[in-house]
């Protein structure tokens, strides 16, 4: 095992401030839904507007980090070794058997990781953005400044954001679940807080990440 | 290289993107600063009538006042004599029904139903002398009433067909009068429907001196503005309408024209503009100080008490629930309005229009959805009754109520319908068959008074609420807080719950097995 250091400070940053927004987003969000009262409807409408629009800001600046420091590339989803880890998590776990992916520093994202985030990357992100900003900004087919769309209703745009919302509500439970999944309970949560992490020696490669990496452009 | 310019060109759109959704948009506001200033400035009379020969008296009759008013203004008459005022009738255009005459002339309501037969009564509140019945000449210049409007003194007073109360000395009103007051309009508008607001429901006496919390723009200690200040007129015709007896989108007054279309600082607040009307929020009860009639049933009228007539009264609230004359009545004070869609036009009930009993009868109908552009949600107050009407010929029935003379069949003196019925129907010139019946009916009433201070206005979780909100009766639009879709539901909160599930499965299956090998282990 070797001490690495996995997670630059600007991603811990983007993780966790994301993590504070989509946490502040679903709250509100699910009280202007009507599904809970936590901080009351106005309020609830103020921070989840604020909250949208600065993780507009992060997402912006996250773009830009993944694809100046060539991060981008390890979502790029993969189809081996995806049945070994389903099977790794619904057999393999509970044997204490080891898992099948090798992480390293140049391949963080096991290929199930790569192909749940990509998909949130791509899909479910932009569709709720997208929703979200059509919700803040649309305005009835009419006349002022404040035309914008010609949307006659909130109802598609309310039920695309909404589906969203609960896709991304579940993935955050399954998410943190899985965090308990590295070689300790708590490994994973500490090397998201610290970016260091204990990794298995890179000698032995896998067949997966052994493929040509490019180098990742760090920076401290 | 590439990647980094296009990186930066990316963040740039999407800054340029957020940098242009995020400010305010410039909107044209009338700071109320402004407002208050310009209403706090009183009108000053630019002559004293007190001063002018002509109105030195004495006068014989209300006609010579008048005669004595146009020997200065000598066009006025004929302003007064193309308004409604002075007509009670008006050409409008009713969607579906096509170019009418109407209003209070010959529109029925479900109060005291309508004039025909009972005009010495009705017309009391008529802008007009000795307006007694149908033959009234509305070409006679000396016929019109300026006292009513204009009079300062409140002394003026008007009884039968609308000519002055015999103890009025004209001499001294004629020389006291001026800009109208809400004394002026009030003694009327107050009163519609045989008493204090018994018909609109946000037009009541307390308004005569209203305290901020009954009327924000009326208010005494406020800018205590009065009536013309938003129902301005030019040339005699008057801004504002009821939509009891008017059908077109016309001659309106809007908060809008002093506050503008985006009046708060709070840009969620202005989002709601476009299809909320500013009564909605800001007119969260009506009938604040006295109570409102809100059911009027005419079919238990004519009960006696030894031959006579009789009334029971409310004593929590100080008014007749039951009347021989008028039947029972359910009262209704600080009353949260009804809501409806209004795109300004609305259509009504015209005498001997059939339809079918079994239904509510609508008698005016606002029209208006959440689709039509021109839509705003309202506030209403809705008036329902049980009102009389031909069982052969499935129309309402106009009964002569109010007595002039002894044997003209008035049911408020004979209580007998079927007479009453005859005698109504022959002043409005249509056949009753002699079966009466009594229907349910509806008016709509847009309540537009009793503004309430900002900070009583309504808050978002009174409409963005699953149940039981203000515009639950709304459903033809999405509102966040109140509505959903039953599949996305169901199926979110599924996934939800699946997941849940499964990670609870899985995470103590690991922990038994963990614990299992370790404690094999020892």
């Amino acid at each position: 095992m070797k001490r690495e250091y996995v997670y630059q400070a600007f991603e811990r940053f983007w993780h966790w401030a994301q993590a504070a927004l989509i946490t502040l987003l679903g709250v509100t969000g699910f009280e202007i839904h009507g599904s809970l009262k936590f901080f009351g409807f106005r309020q609830a409408v103020e921070i989840h507007n604020f909250a949208a629009i600065t993780f507009l800001i992060l997402i912006s600046f996250a773009i830009f980090w993944h694809l100046t420091s060539g991060v981008w590339r390890q979502y790029v989803p993969t189809t081996g070794n995806v049945k070994a880890q389903i099977d790794y998590y619904i057999t393999g776990i509970f044997r204490g058997a080891p898992h099948p992916t090798k992480k390293t520093v140049l391949s963080k994202l096991n290929p199930l990781q790569k192909l749940v985030y990509a998909g949130l990357k791509v899909l479910v992100i932009p569709i709720v953005v997208t929703s979200g900003l059509i919700y803040m900004f649309y305005r009835y087919p009419q006349q002022y400044e404040i035309i914008s769309l010609n949307i006659k209703g909130l109802s598609v745009v309310a039920v695309i954001h909404t589906f969203g919302a609960f896709l991304l509500a579940a993935f955050f439970v399954m998410h943190v679940y899985l965090t308990t999944t590295g070689s300790t309970p708590t490994a994973n949560l500490k090397a998201m807080v610290t970016g260091f992490e204990d990794l298995p020696d890179e000698d032995h490669e896998t067949p997966h990440t052994a493929r040509n990496e490019r180098k990742p452009e760090l920076v401290n | 290289m590439r990647r980094i310019i296009f990186a930066l060109g990316l963040i740039g759109v999407v800054l340029l993107l957020v940098l242009n959704i995020l400010p305010e948009p410039s909107a044209e506001r009338t700071p109320l600063e402004h407002l208050r200033a310009e209403y706090k400035v009183t009108h000053k009379p630019s002559v004293d009538h007190s001063k002018f020969d002509a109105l030195e008296g004495p006068f014989a009759s209300p006609q010579e006042v008048t005669k004595a008013c146009i020997s200065c203004h000598t066009e006025r008459h004929k302003e007064v004599m193309q308004s409604s005022h002075w007509n009670w009738d008006r050409i409008e255009y009713i969607d579906g029904v096509g170019i009418r005459k109407v209003g209070k002339k010959n529109i029925l309501n479900n109060f005291c139903i309508g004039i025909s037969g009972n005009e010495q009564s009705c017309n009391r509140c008529h802008i007009g002398y000795g307006y007694h019945d149908d033959s009234f000449n509305f070409g006679n210049a000396y016929n019109v009433d300026c006292l009513a409007c204009h009079d300062q003194s409140n002394l003026y007073m008007k009884a039968g067909a609308g000519m002055p109360d015999p103890s009025v000395d004209l001499a001294s009103v004629a020389k006291e009068v001026g800009k109208p007051t809400r004394t002026n309009c009030g003694t009327c508008h107050f009163f519609g429907g045989g008493g204090n607001n018994v018909k609109h429901g946000d037009l009541d006496m307390a308004m005569f001196e209203p305290s901020r919390d009954l009327d924000v723009h009326m208010a005494v200690e406020g800018s205590n503005m009065q009536c013309v200040a938003c129902h301005t007129a030019e040339q005699h015709q008057m801004l504002g309408k009821s939509y009891s007896v008017s059908s077109m989108n016309r001659d309106r007054v809007s908060c809008e024209s002093c506050h503008g279309d985006l009046p708060h600082a709070d840009k969620i607040l202005n989002n709601h503009t476009l299809k909320v009307a500013c009564q909605t929020c800001h007119i969260p009860t009506y009938a604040k100080e006295n109570p409102t009639k809100l059911e009027w049933d005419w079919s238990t009228a004519g009960q006696l008490q030894d031959g006579k007539p009789f009334a029971i009264e409310d004593d929590s609230l100080g008014v007749d629930t039951y009347m021989s004359i008028k039947g029972s009545f359910v009262w209704g004070k600080n009353i949260e309005p009804e809501y409806a869609w209004f795109n300004g036009t609305a259509s009504h009930y015209l005498i001997g229009d059939t339809f079918d009993a079994q239904d509510t009868l609508q008698i005016n109908t606002l029209r208006g959805t959440y689709s039509d552009p021109d839509a705003k949600i309202i506030p209403v107050k809705v008036h329902r009754a049980k009102q009389i009407y031909d069982k052969k010929h499935d129309y309402l029935i106009q009964p002569k109520t109010v007595s002039t003379h002894p044997g003209d069949s008035a049911y408020w003196k004979e209580f007998d319908w079927d007479k009453a019925c005859a005698a109504g129907m022959r002043e409005v010139g249509l056949p009753y068959s002699g079966e009466y019946g009594f229907v349910n009916t509806e008016m709509y009433w847009p309540v537009n008074h009793m503004v309430a201070p900002a900070n009583k206005s309504l808050t978002c979780a009174e409409c963005h609420t699953r149940s039981d909100g203000r515009l639950a009766g709304l459903t033809d639009f999405y509102m966040p807080g109140r509505d959903r879709n039953a599949w996305v539901e169901r199926a979110g909160v599924g996934l939800l719950v699946l997941t849940l599930l499964g990670v609870l499965a899985h995470g103590s299956a690991r922990y038994i097995i963990l614990r299992r090998r370790g404690g094999g282990a020892k």
